[in-house]
């Protein structure tokens, strides 16, 4: 008899999801869904409100990639204020640091929570690990001084955020056509030198790099497990530079194949060209596509391990010397194994913390001169912004009146993007760990789920939905009845 | 002429005829306001400041000082009469301080945190009042207007001393309007003025907003009962 299995909700992710997978009579998996089970319409609640407001409310999405949100508003206030780098007059470089700086401690934090407080665990305990054991508090009691050096990292990041925006979350500091504050020679020292209870620069990055160690310590342990879980070829999407490396803030974006070969590069203002969205009836989660390519060849895959795979270089020796590594694993292929997304993580945490140093001393961010003001023939009512988010490219569109008031808003956040990827790597999960097995173990369970906390997916962001992200698996038999669920 | 009252309890010389709340501040005793602006007429539409004069409530910008007037301000069921003032405000507007521009600078929030205001003990009444944003450079956010009066009396055409701004409407219909005609012919300087006497985010200047970093906003600086007392900015 055929079943269906549902796990919900899905845990130690962001946001609201569960998967369904469905067996036929010989307990082959059929299909594997993520269903996205929350709604919260942050494109429509926007409408009437002065545009100014934007990159203030829709930061709010999220308690996580705020900055991120924040700072793609802005570029699209840019656009639409008719200054800035859209328009081709570029921002002022204290402007222009002072939100990179914001925007790479974000990235670094954002790692850090995902990588050690969500990953970690299984990495150190294994996929089949008891519950209880298999999280952040099982790894305080494994390794105390790891989790010090990693409640201080975040607690750096997040103190950087602070400093940068005004608040640790959901701050203001980009306003169109600039920022409201540079960074005080006294507050970057603190940063550069450290205080009581606050690291420095110098140790930040060596505690980054503790990242790297885990994830090269793993893989030489469970080389054969880690290569073959959930291998999900993909084209590979980022924002570049005109060296075609990986730019977090502003960049063409650029699309390649597994053989690395471009298969697209545009501006992306252009992105509704080449991009269209479908919908299904079993989630509020929309799948992009390139137009031309078609729903199945044409979703993209975006984050830590597309960056890494698109990227040719990183400007930073650590992180360059990491990344060096990681392409010389495939041979000059695009590295398609899901799991590897962790240790495109980890480089970009050391390249955070790196990028970071190297702005600190910068001495434009004490430049006085923070905002340019736009002629009034300038307007142009339409703004689109794209940054690279922790998670992936992030695209937030908005179109005003001349009044002022947001007449539409389009959010293309990183987890929706990467949502066909996402379903085929659930996919392959079941078919490698549950397909023809006829008992549910939590260790199967919890596989699913490891494929799904590769992305760090944010299901609030990506559906606007109210909640906490919890995971459910149910076994349907082939008359669509479920006869066992496991609910979390 | 020199009088003599009490402010509770505590004897207080002063001139006859001043206002009560300028001569409490005058001597430490901080009043919460929100219509009242020192050295304007008396609004008494927000009844923020309410106290106890010779044993009856009243609202204290209201009140010109008597010889032998006796004061209460700093009693529990005052202080929790201010706070339930500052709650109804909240609960009849739809105050987002989140993602409003004000935030910082707003001295509904600001008396809120004054008074110790957490949440409201009244329902929400989430009214629907559409903005009105047909002015070149004012946009009126109307589900944050408390009604104060401020922007209708006090800002006015400098040609001809019409009213720019006015109450529509009674009751829960009531409504801030501008006139379009008149709001165009103000000049920058008298449009901010206008979005800076608003004690909410209630009149805003089109375009303009987030500007002053966190930290550096007008109630950070300086407390809202730091303002009143008239202490020195730090």
């Amino acid at each position: 008899m055929s079943r269906k299995l549902v796990i919900d909700p899905v845990t130690r992710i962001e946001g609201h999801g569960k998967v369904t997978i469905q067996l036929d009579d010989d307990n082959n998996v059929t299909d594997a869904k993520l269903h996205v089970v929350e709604f919260r319409g942050f494109e429509k609640l926007i409408q009437g409100h002065p545009y100014w407001e934007a990159p203030m409310l829709l930061q709010r999405i999220c308690g996580i990639c705020f900055v991120s949100h924040h700072l793609c508003g802005a570029k699209a206030l840019d656009d639409m204020v008719g200054v800035g780098l859209g328009s081709g007059i570029p921002m002022l470089p204290t402007a222009e640091k002072v939100r990179r700086l914001g925007h790479y401690a974000q990235q670094l934090q954002s790692h850090v929570t995902a990588y050690f407080y969500l990953v970690v665990p299984e990495m150190l305990f294994g996929m089949d690990a008891p519950p209880e054991q298999r999280n952040v508090l099982g790894l305080v009691e494994q390794n105390p001084a790891l989790v010090k050096r990693v409640v201080a990292l975040r607690k750096w990041g997040q103190e950087l955020i602070r400093t940068v925006l005004g608040k640790r979350m959901h701050g203001i500091s980009s306003v169109p056509g600039g920022v409201s504050k540079n960074i005080s020679l006294e507050e970057r020292d603190r940063f550069l030198n450290g205080e009581e209870g606050l690291l420095s620069i110098d140790e930040v990055i060596e505690y980054a790099q503790e990242g790297l160690k885990l994830f090269y310590e793993f893989h030489g342990q469970h080389r054969e497990q880690v290569d073959s879980f959930a291998v999900v070829p993909s084209l590979d999407m980022c924002l570049v530079n005109d060296e075609g490396n990986v730019d977090y803030y502003h960049g063409r974006i650029r699309i390649l194949d597994e053989d690395k070969r471009i298969v697209r590069e545009f501006d992306y203002h252009d992105y509704l060209e080449h991009f269209s969205e479908a919908t299904e009836e079993w989630s509020y989660m929309k799948f992009p596509f390139l137009k031309d390519l078609g729903r199945e060849k044409g979703s993209v895959r975006v984050g830590p391990l597309a960056r890494m795979n698109v990227t040719k270089t990183l400007s930073t020796p650590l992180a360059q010397a990491a990344l060096e590594k990681f392409h010389a694993y495939t041979g000059g292929k695009s590295n398609n194994m899901t799991l590897h997304t962790n240790w495109a993580r980890a480089i970009e945490i050391i390249h955070s913390a790196e990028l970071i140093k190297e702005l600190l001393h910068d001495p434009d961010l004490q430049n006085e001169q923070l905002l340019m003001t736009p002629a009034d023939n300038a307007w142009t009512g339409e703004g689109i912004g794209v940054v690279e988010a922790p998670r992936g490219t992030l695209l937030h569109h908005y179109r005003a009146d001349r009044s002022g008031s947001i007449s539409f808003a389009n959010l293309i956040v990183s987890t929706t993007q990467n949502n066909s990827v996402i379903n085929r790597t659930v996919r392959s999960v079941a078919q490698d760990y549950i397909s023809g097995k006829a008992e549910i173990t939590e260790g199967m369970m919890n596989a699913i789920e490891v494929g799904i906390r590769a992305y760090d997916p944010c299901l609030s962001c990506a559906t606007h939905a109210l909640g906490q992200m919890p995971l459910e698996i149910s076994l349907f038999n082939a008359e669509g009845q479920i006869v066992d669920a496991q609910r979390r | 002429m020199s009088i003599q009252i009490t402010i509770d309890g505590q004897p207080v010389v002063t001139e006859a005829g001043e206002n009560l709340v300028d001569v409490a501040a005058q001597n430490s005793v901080y009043i919460p306001t929100l219509c009242y602006l020192k050295g304007k007429p008396c609004l008494g539409t927000c009844r923020v400041c309410s106290v106890r004069v010779n044993g009856h409530f009243t609202a204290a910008c209201s009140v010109p000082v008597t010889e032998g007037m006796q004061v209460e301000v700093d009693t529990a069921e005052l202080a929790d009469m201010r706070k339930a003032l500052i709650e109804s405000l909240f609960s009849e507007g739809n105050h987002n301080c989140p993602s409003c521009e004000k935030s910082g600078r707003c001295e509904l929030q600001a008396t809120g945190y004054e008074v110790g205001m957490v949440v409201s003990r009244f329902p929400y009444r989430f009214p629907l009042r559409p903005r009105e944003v047909a002015a070149d450079h004012i946009w009126l956010e109307r589900d944050r207007c408390i009604f104060c009066q401020r922007c209708v009396e006090f800002i006015r055409d400098r040609q001809t001393d019409q009213k720019i701004f006015a109450i529509k409407g009674r009751g829960t219909a009531a409504q801030i309007e501008v006139n379009t005609e008149l709001a165009n012919r103000m000049p920058p300087e008298q449009v901010r003025e206008a979005a800076d006497i608003c004690p909410v985010g209630c009149i805003i200047e089109k375009g303009v907003g987030f500007n002053d970093p966190i930290g550096r906003r007008k109630f950070e600086l300086q407390s809202v009962r730091e303002r009143a007392l008239g202490e020195e900015e730090s």
